[in-house]
């Protein structure tokens, strides 16, 4: 008697050992399958020249899907330590374009030098720093590297790690 | 196996395999409802036959709808408008089906807050209610995305966004539910098919259960009476049925039900033919540009309240910034209706005229969330702003007052 109870209880224990691994198996298969494609991931290099920008008009570059802006400076407005990037002689805001509130586009307005976004009423000073309204954090930097006049965003190069150092310390 | 005589007929030929008799008198002729129940417990009946035009109008789009980014927004507006013959008018079904059945959902859920449904040994029915609506609010958010126009695009941006306040995972997250950086092809193509699959038959699930919770308490009534339904039935079974408290579903009920029903059903084909632009947001007929975000954004009338919550708070409080108290406010006002029957400390139940302080915290809540639909449409700049601060700040304080209000109610009425 004893023994057709464990017994009962060893196969009944095997069993639940093999459906909770095929269980996990399963889940990991059906987590994997919703991840983004292997050429979604490749897709990320963009290369932009900015030598041929007029000063205070954005300009929105794309680069896997998300609008970057890029905002070449007047001789009047000051570079931000941190914020602001040198290519060649000028300076510019490098930025994705999406408001950290809920993502949507803010709007450019080169009279103020600021960007408002709509949906939420955020507003983000030019160098992309909020300051009014919901957005917890300033815009997104995203990676980038200069070669010469031209920015290819998607590749880490010594400027961007600079920048991302002092944020970190921030 | 039982023992099978040879039928006489073929109704007794199926019914010695199927048991329709016994079927119908558990399902229908037998199934008691009080006698003292208004329109307003019509609703059921209604979103049953809402949810049937929705499957059925739904089937006859799939049939042309395309759910790839650069076919979508033409196979719905050219194909389907224009080509499909009367295929306009299983888009307007669909559309504006989906818009009137959160209209009836919410006369469903607020008739059952008024006069307590939701409380002592209803709780499961509340339960898979609030469920419902979680899968219908899932259901037409998912289908909402599938013409592909420039509002579908940038409420699917949102809302997955809306993710990335989870901490820590957050950003992968969204990227992971999206399938892609940005909303793109492969978010159109899972949320077709949650939109077509999935959720319909969560929902259907869902049906089931939430009518099978209610056959063990019983429909409430208008008085909020408590009664033996057992003894009143007997009583109607022998005869007795002016005295009895209960009608039978089928055929008594019903007839009620479908007099709503027909009125109900005018008032819907008259919006489908005649109205069907309200549940057509103009700038939906500019197709998804990732790129261009319209100038204003808001949801649907009926997640208008739910939006207002979530963006009342624009500035920092106590460190926290105004996107997380937002989303925290947010997450507080989609889940706090599934405790209710726990929120009302109050064990009375009667109709809320009856109650000498939740009829005032019911009023109240009405017209907050009227106010919250209100302003969520409207550009949140100024006064606005405001408002909408005070309305979903005014939301969260009422829901954690309610507990207070009910415990405070029951004394008094204790007391008497």
């Amino acid at each position: 008697m004893m023994m057709d109870e464990s017994r009962r209880g060893f196969i009944g224990k095997a069993f639940g050992a093999v459906a909770a691994v095929g269980g996990v198996a399963s889940l990991i298969a059906m987590k994997k399958t919703w991840d983004p494609l292997p050429s979604v991931m490749s897709a990320g290099f963009t290369t932009v020249d900015v030598s041929g920008l007029e000063a205070n008009k954005l300009e929105i570059a794309v680069w896997r899907g998300k609008p970057i802006f890029i905002l070449k400076y007047t001789e009047d407005m000051k570079p931000t330590d941190g914020r602001s990037v040198k290519v060649g002689d000028h300076y510019y805001s490098v930025m994705v374009g999406l408001c950290t509130h809920l993502g949507c586009i803010p709007g450019y307005e080169n009279d103020r030098k600021m960007f408002k976004c709509a949906c939420h009423g955020g507003e983000y000073s030019a160098d992309g720093r909020q300051t009014f309204g919901p957005p917890p954090r300033p815009l997104d930097i995203p990676p980038f590297k200069i070669d010469g006049v031209t920015l290819v965003l998607g590749e880490e190069g010594p400027e961007y790690k600079a920048m991302m150092a002092k944020a970190g310390g921030a | 196996m039982a023992e099978f005589k040879p039928a006489g007929s073929m109704y007794e030929w199926f019914d010695q395999r199927l048991g329709i008799d016994k079927f119908v008198k558990v399902m229908m002729t037998e199934y008691w409802i009080p006698k003292n129940i208004n329109f307003l417990w019509a609703m059921g009946v209604l979103l049953t036959v809402m949810f049937t035009l929705l499957v059925v109008s739904g089937i006859f789009l799939l049939m042309y709808y395309k759910p790839d980014i650069n076919m979508a927004f033409d196979s719905v507006n050219y194909t389907i408008m224009q080509e499909v013959a009367y295929g306009w008018l299983f888009r307007h079904i669909h559309a504006v089906g989906a818009s009137v059945v959160f209209l009836i959902i919410y006369i469903h859920m607020f008739t059952g807050i008024y006069y307590g449904s939701y409380k002592k040994g209803r709780e499961m029915i509340w339960i898979s209610g609030m469920l419902l609506f979680m899968l219908f609010s899932a259901e037409g958010f998912s289908g909402y995305m599938l013409p592909w126009g420039q509002m579908s695009y940038w409420a699917a941006y949102v809302i997955t966004e809306i993710f990335g306040g989870i901490p820590l995972i957050g950003g992968d997250l969204v990227v992971w539910i999206r399938g892609n950086f940005y909303v793109a092809d492969a978010t159109l193509t899972r949320f077709f098919m949650l939109h077509v699959l999935l959720i319909p038959l969560a929902i259907l699930g869902a049906i089931v259960f939430h009518f099978y919770s209610l056959r063990f308490p019983h429909v409430n009534n208008e008085a909020g009476e408590f009664f033996d339904f057992d003894e009143e039935a007997e009583k109607y079974l022998a005869g007795d049925k002016k005295n009895s408290k209960v009608v039978p579903f089928w055929p008594v009920f019903l007839s009620k039900d479908f007099f709503v029903l027909g009125f109900f059903l005018l008032f819907f084909f008259y919006l489908v033919f005649f109205h069907y632009s309200f549940a057509m947001d103009p700038i939906n007929f500019d197709k998804a540009d990732g790129l261009k975000t319209p100038a204003h954004i808001y949801p649907e009338w009926y997640f208008l309240w739910s939006y207002e919550v979530l963006r009342g708070w624009f500035f920092e409080i106590a460190g926290i910034s105004g996107k997380s108290l937002g989303l925290i406010a947010f997450g507080f006002a989609n889940a706090i209706f599934l405790v209710m029957p726990w929120l009302d400390r109050s064990p009375m139940v009667k109709p809320a005229n009856q109650r000498p302080y939740f009829k005032y915290w019911f009023w109240l809540m009405i017209a907050d969330l009227m106010v919250l639909t209100e302003f969520g449409k409207l550009p949140p700049t100024g006064p606005n702003a405001w408002v909408g601060f005070g309305a979903s700040l005014t939301f969260l304080v009422l829901f954690i007052a309610l507990p207070f209000i009910t415990k405070a109610e029951a004394k008094k009425v204790g007391g008497k």
